[in-house]
């Protein structure tokens, strides 16, 4: 099948190899959670929800007195996908999806400054068409903003493959299940450290630089999109707030 | 818009535009506005002053960068971001409301809105007979007498323990279980730390408690010095309570308070009682039901209210 048409140099979905999907973000979807968001990349819709910093839930949980303890738990809806499926709590995915946000995230908030007490992160994927991992991360990352959490940086993320001979940016479901190589990286943005770097599927090395690069650019322009949000949201709430 | 889902029809969003963009460009807020910063942000600083870097800053490569969304303060050298949406940050002598969830040895646990639950000592508490004495064993058994899990409670910051939860008192007569009421959480940024947090409104026969921590506790009056008296004297203290069940007019009194406070928190303007009392009286003079003030109509009046009455603040300041 082909991904990218020889004629035109389109994708499938029109977009040319070095185009991102239409983003969209919006805070404070939740009403109950410290801070929420909602986040949009393409056809993908993610919702992340934030409960603290709070009392432990559990005493015997700290580890470490010093610091915040984070929590991370991805979820699917049922009807996320094409075919409505049950999908059981602690299923390999969602547990795997659930660390990797949690590490990533992890590393970027500063835990140290609420020693005692947990974070919880609950990310949700109410529509799922191709780089969920990433929808997520971004979601987190707004959420967490909007909770008040201090963050050493802004924590974005985004897949790129390589299909027909072409670095392609921002997969969706087709590209995705396409059988190509799929490399999900997260970036602190300003910081410009990677935090998270998945790949599947065999790359050689020289390509897989062009499309880790590729990714890293995407994650620039998704930081750049979040940051635009957050200061619109801040610069609302401070407005309405008065004197 | 978190909690309310209204369905605003076209001249309703429209006006409600106006209202937010009339709200947005006045001076005071574009200041604010100009002052804000998101994660990461560097902030503008004189280098040559030693800045201090306080709250929400942290250093990178020598630029003083933000760590929270928020707006920048500069007190003197002290630099800090104060974050808008966030957990209550405590300072010793905030009047807080909080709920009991555990009743441990010698003391009960509270929830605030903190990022750990705060300790209400069964020493820093006041005895049902009013006798200052030392508590005994018999007292710590009867704990639950005075307070049980699920009770609200108005307390005071003592201070901070050790490991950084709060400790409270709760000493005078004006502390201690609050009943016939309604608890409703705001964020605590739109909570001013004032001289008076505790207020009586007369005419309408309510007390109103603003808890620093965004607790706000709208309730039937309890006189402060009566309830003194009944304390020393030898009545059995449920037979009040029966007696003075809360008179229908006195609740729709606190149900009008209550929805005013939760318009307000809503739309993201400042809770003070003046803004309170202003809003009821409004939704009394526009003949508005009580489950109509959350509606679209009535929010829309209010915020176009708030932008009049910052207008004509602006030009009363020319």
């Amino acid at each position: 099948m082909e991904y990218v048409n020889p004629l035109t140099g389109l994708r499938i979905d029109g977009r040319r190899p070095t185009e991102m999907r239409h983003l969209m973000g919006q805070i404070g979807v939740v009403s109950k959670a410290d801070g929420s968001a909602l986040f949009e990349m393409g056809n993908t819709r993610v919702i992340a929800a934030v409960y603290g910093p709070r009392q432990l839930q559990i005493k015997g949980q700290q580890m470490n007195n010093n610091e915040a303890l984070v929590r991370c738990e991805y979820s699917m809806a049922n009807f996320s996908t094409g075919d409505r499926a049950r999908r059981p709590k602690g299923d390999r995915r969602s547990t795997e999806i659930s660390l990797v946000i949690r590490q990533t995230m992890e590393a970027c908030i500063l835990t140290k400054l609420m020693p005692r007490s947990q974070i919880d992160i609950f990310v949700q994927v109410l529509q799922a068409d191709g780089g969920t991992r990433s929808a997520c991360i971004n979601a987190a990352t707004l959420a967490l903003a909007d909770a008040g959490i201090p963050m050493r940086d802004i924590v974005t993320s985004c897949s790129a493959g390589y299909l027909c001979t072409t670095p392609l940016l921002d997969l969706n479901y087709a590209e995705d299940s396409a059988g190509g190589p799929d490399v999900t990286v997260g970036i602190l943005a300003k910081m410009d450290k990677v935090t998270l770097l998945q790949m599947d599927a065999k790359l050689p090395l020289d390509t897989f630089e062009t499309v880790m690069q590729l990714a890293i650019e995407g994650c620039k322009a998704i930081a750049q999109y979040i940051r635009e949000i957050m200061l619109q949201n801040t610069k609302q709430l401070e407005c309405r707030r008065g004197s | 818009m978190r909690d309310l889902h209204l369905s605003l029809n076209q001249t309703q969003r429209v006006r409600l535009q106006a209202a937010l963009d009339q709200l947005e460009s006045d001076a005071s807020s574009t200041a604010a506005a100009a002052a804000s910063v998101t994660v990461a942000d560097t902030i503008p600083v004189n280098h040559e002053d030693n800045i201090l870097k306080g709250h929400g800053t942290s250093d990178l490569d020598g630029q003083v960068v933000a760590t929270l969304c928020g707006v920048v303060e500069r007190v003197n050298k002290l630099v800090y971001v104060r974050a808008l949406r966030s957990r209550y940050k405590p300072e010793v002598g905030d009047i807080i409301v909080g709920r009991v969830i555990e009743v441990a040895p010698k003391r009960w646990r509270l929830e605030i809105n903190f990022s750990q639950d705060a300790v209400l000592m069964l020493s820093s508490m006041n005895l049902p007979d009013g006798i200052q004495r030392r508590r005994t064993a018999v007292d710590e058994l009867n704990m639950r007498s005075i307070f049980i899990e699920n009770d609200v409670i108005c307390a005071e910051v003592r201070g901070f323990q050790h490991d950084g939860s709060l400790h409270l008192q709760a000493r005078s007569q004006k502390y201690g279980k609050l009943e016939k009421g309604q608890l409703l959480t705001v964020p605590p940024y739109l909570i001013k730390r004032r001289k008076q947090h505790f207020h009586h409104l007369e005419q309408y026969d309510v007390d109103l408690i603003l808890g620093c921590n965004g607790f706000v506790w709208v309730g039937q009056h309890v006189d402060t010095t009566t309830k003194e008296s009944t304390l020393l004297s030898d009545e059995p203290s449920d037979k009040e309570e029966t007696n003075n069940a809360v008179p229908p007019e006195t609740r729709r009194n606190i149900c009008r308070i209550a929805n005013a406070i939760r318009l307000l928190s809503v739309i993201g303007l400042t809770l003070s009682v003046e803004s309170v009392t202003e809003t009821v009286e409004e939704s009394v003079r526009a003949n508005v039901e009580i489950n109509e003030m959350l509606s679209a109509e009535f929010y829309v009046q209010t915020v176009e209210r708030e932008a009049q009455r910052r207008a004509s603040l602006v030009r009363k300041r020319r």
